[in-house]
């Protein structure tokens, strides 16, 4: 070793330092290959709906097989709706089991329940919409609206738990002190001081389990159903966007086809928004921990 | 409720006027909301098993095996949604798992950090992107451009059965690479996380020792990560084996088991999608049960064990290491 020192080591060094570079290039390669398909369904989204947005787009009702026009605007309509049923049943069970989590969170039954909302988070949206088939639609003999928003607040669930509680956790300690040394019971200091300081992150899980349920579509098609009337009765059958581009995308009518990249642009334009409202709700605020 | 309470300790401290009361009724509705997580599982594992019995006494262990579907003459086996599933899956990890770690590692160890936060963002963009869009784009353009590449190999390597068949375009291929796109930002994402919890100790002494950033990477810092990016793919998979909208509309849904990857198939969640909604016989909707409860059992199985998987790692990571 000692006699070729000056020789065999040079070359090592460099055979080591190319497998570094190597690897570098090829991680790099891969970040791309990675982002391509989101470039590639992008631009596709956005060349094949921008044609098909109009102002009746929004504002008309759909138009029977083989009359050119109309529009989503049932739909859209229906898919706010679904959303905001959704946030009813999603919301409270999240932010409340959230906090009992953050709050009183070390005991075997709560790291139970987190793992179950992990669990839940995993299971496919198409038994969750089996699920709530079975116990709403099932009882009431008809798909509804409500059934439908009960289908995707059960999703929204864990995605708002744990972000609550990660971000409840995050409020420092000096802040809870303060306020329970002035002399404020354990519920008044969470609801008056800590969710305060947190609700840039409740805000920010909201926005992410929403931009999550807003495209689903395998769930609504077993529970809202569709119709091509206006439906703002939740009792009733209710439209929504993504089930309208996948009932629209399956057939073979080229206007059809047009609506249902319109309406996929919309969707996506939807859940970009919201998934950068979330970023933004809590920059500067607490790191976010991902 | 005073009454129940003031029973159980002194009155004068727990009673209805007591400062502390408001907590009690605080910790408990909190429990409350928290554990209607446990009761939404409990009664999905229930309402599923019940709906299906009578499919499992019809048929037991065959249901598993059988090949046929026939809702007219009452007979179904799930075998081939079981195999559409887990080739597609399988399909998808293949491509996804390699571009996804090298993706991971770039996002948690190479890249500049003015590149890290943007480039972190466009991965979890991707995985925001609704099922049924990547769904119409799978119909419109994957399924177009695959038909002239699957021609290609099947003139090439049709000798192989896996490249035999008939280049419809629509079929296992298509939707196992669909599903590839879908779960790459989630392998991505949480082997990301997962290389970010690695002790900086652990990279400090490879270098210490004359590692280079590579070597460091490959050996220590995979070494302690492994479990948890063994998670991350099977969080992966759990994601694969349940996605529906965008594998229906491209894998060509028909009950068939064929060697060739070119060939249309069929999947669990997919025939749930579109069969459940015109099942009218009572055994065709119990064997949808059946198949419904199969992909519940199997992604309660492989979540669980991702979960544990990358709990062992980035929770057991001491606080304050990040880098």
């Amino acid at each position: 070793m000692s006699a070729l020192a000056p020789i065999r080591p040079g070359l090592r060094h460099l055979r080591r330092k190319a497998a570094n570079s190597t690897m570098w290039l090829v991680a790099g390669l891969c970040v791309l290959a990675a982002i391509l398909p989101l470039g590639l369904v992008l631009y596709y989204v956005l060349a094949q709906g921008a044609s098909g947005i109009n102002l009746d787009f929004f504002t008309k009702l759909p138009k029977p097989v083989g009359e050119p026009g109309g529009g989503m605007a049932n739909a859209i309509v229906g898919s706010l709706i679904l959303v905001g049923l959704a946030s009813l049943v999603g919301l409270p069970i999240g932010i409340l089991g959230g906090i009992y989590l953050a709050e009183f969170g070390n005991s075997r039954f709560a790291w139970t329940i987190r793992f179950f909302a992990d669990v839940l988070s995993g299971v496919p949206s198409i038994v969750v919409g089996i699920f709530i088939w079975a116990m709403v639609v099932v009882p009431t003999h008809r798909l509804s609206g409500m059934a439908g928003g009960a289908a995707l607040g059960v999703m929204m669930i864990p995605t708002v738990m744990r972000t609550t509680e990660e971000l409840v956790r995050l409020v420092p300690l000096s802040l809870r002190e303060a306020s329970l040394s002035l002399g404020a019971t354990h519920w008044r200091t969470v609801f008056k001081v800590v969710l305060v300081a947190a609700r840039g992150g409740v805000v920010t899980g909201v926005l992410l389990a929403v931009s999550r349920i807003a495209g689903e579509a395998a769930p609504l098609l077993l529970t809202a159903g569709s119709s091509p009337f206006w439906s703002t009765r939740i009792d009733q059958p209710m439209p929504s966007l993504p089930v309208q581009i996948f009932t629209y995308a399956i057939q073979p009518y080229d206007d059809w086809h047009r609506q249902a990249w319109a309406a996929a642009l919309v969707l996506v334009s939807l859940v970009f928004v919201l998934s950068v409202a979330a970023r933004y709700a809590t920059r500067g605020r607490f790191r976010m921990l991902r | 409720m005073q009454r129940a309470v003031s029973a159980r300790g002194s009155l004068r401290a727990r009673g209805l006027f007591s400062p502390w009361f408001g907590d009690r009724v605080f910790r408990w509705t909190t429990l409350l909301f928290a554990a209607c997580v446990l009761a939404i599982i409990a009664l999905l594992a229930y309402l599923l098993l019940a709906d299906s019995v009578p499919a499992m006494r019809a048929f037991s262990w065959r249901f598993l095996s059988g090949h046929s579907w026939d809702p007219v003459h009452d007979s179904f086996g799930a075998l081939p949604f079981i195999y559409g599933t887990l080739v597609s899956s399988a399909l998808a990890l293949l491509v996804a798992v390699p571009i996804s770690l090298g993706a991971a590692l770039f996002l948690a160890e190479l890249a500049p950090p003015w590149l890290r936060n943007p480039l972190s963002f466009l991965v979890e963009l991707l995985a925001a992107v609704p099922s049924v869009v990547y769904g119409i784009w799978g119909i419109f353009v994957l399924v177009p451009f695959l038909r002239p590449v699957e021609a290609w190999l099947g003139t090439r390597l049709g000798f192989v059965p896996l490249f035999s068949g008939a280049p419809y375009g629509i079929g296992m291929m298509a939707a196992g690479l669909i599903l590839a796109i879908m779960v790459l930002p989630i392998i991505a994402a949480v082997s990301r996380d997962v290389l970010r919890a690695v002790p900086v100790s652990q990279r400090e002494a490879a270098y210490a020792l004359g590692a280079t950033r590579w070597e460091a990477i490959r050996g220590p810092v995979f070494r302690y990560a492994r479990a948890g990016i063994l998670g991350a793919v099977i969080l992966g998979l759990g994601r694969a084996l349940g996605e529906t909208m965008a594998v229906t509309m491209v894998i060509g849904n028909t009950p068939a088991i064929s060697a060739s990857i070119f060939d249309p198939a069929y999947t669990m969640p997919s025939v749930l999608a579109n069969e459940f909604m015109e099942a009218t016989g009572k055994l065709h909707i119990a064997a949808l049960m059946e198949i419904a409860l199969l992909l519940f059992i199997v992604t309660i199985v492989i979540n669980a064990i991702a979960r544990l998987l990358i709990w062992s790692v980035a929770r057991g990571a001491p606080a304050g290491v990040r880098e």
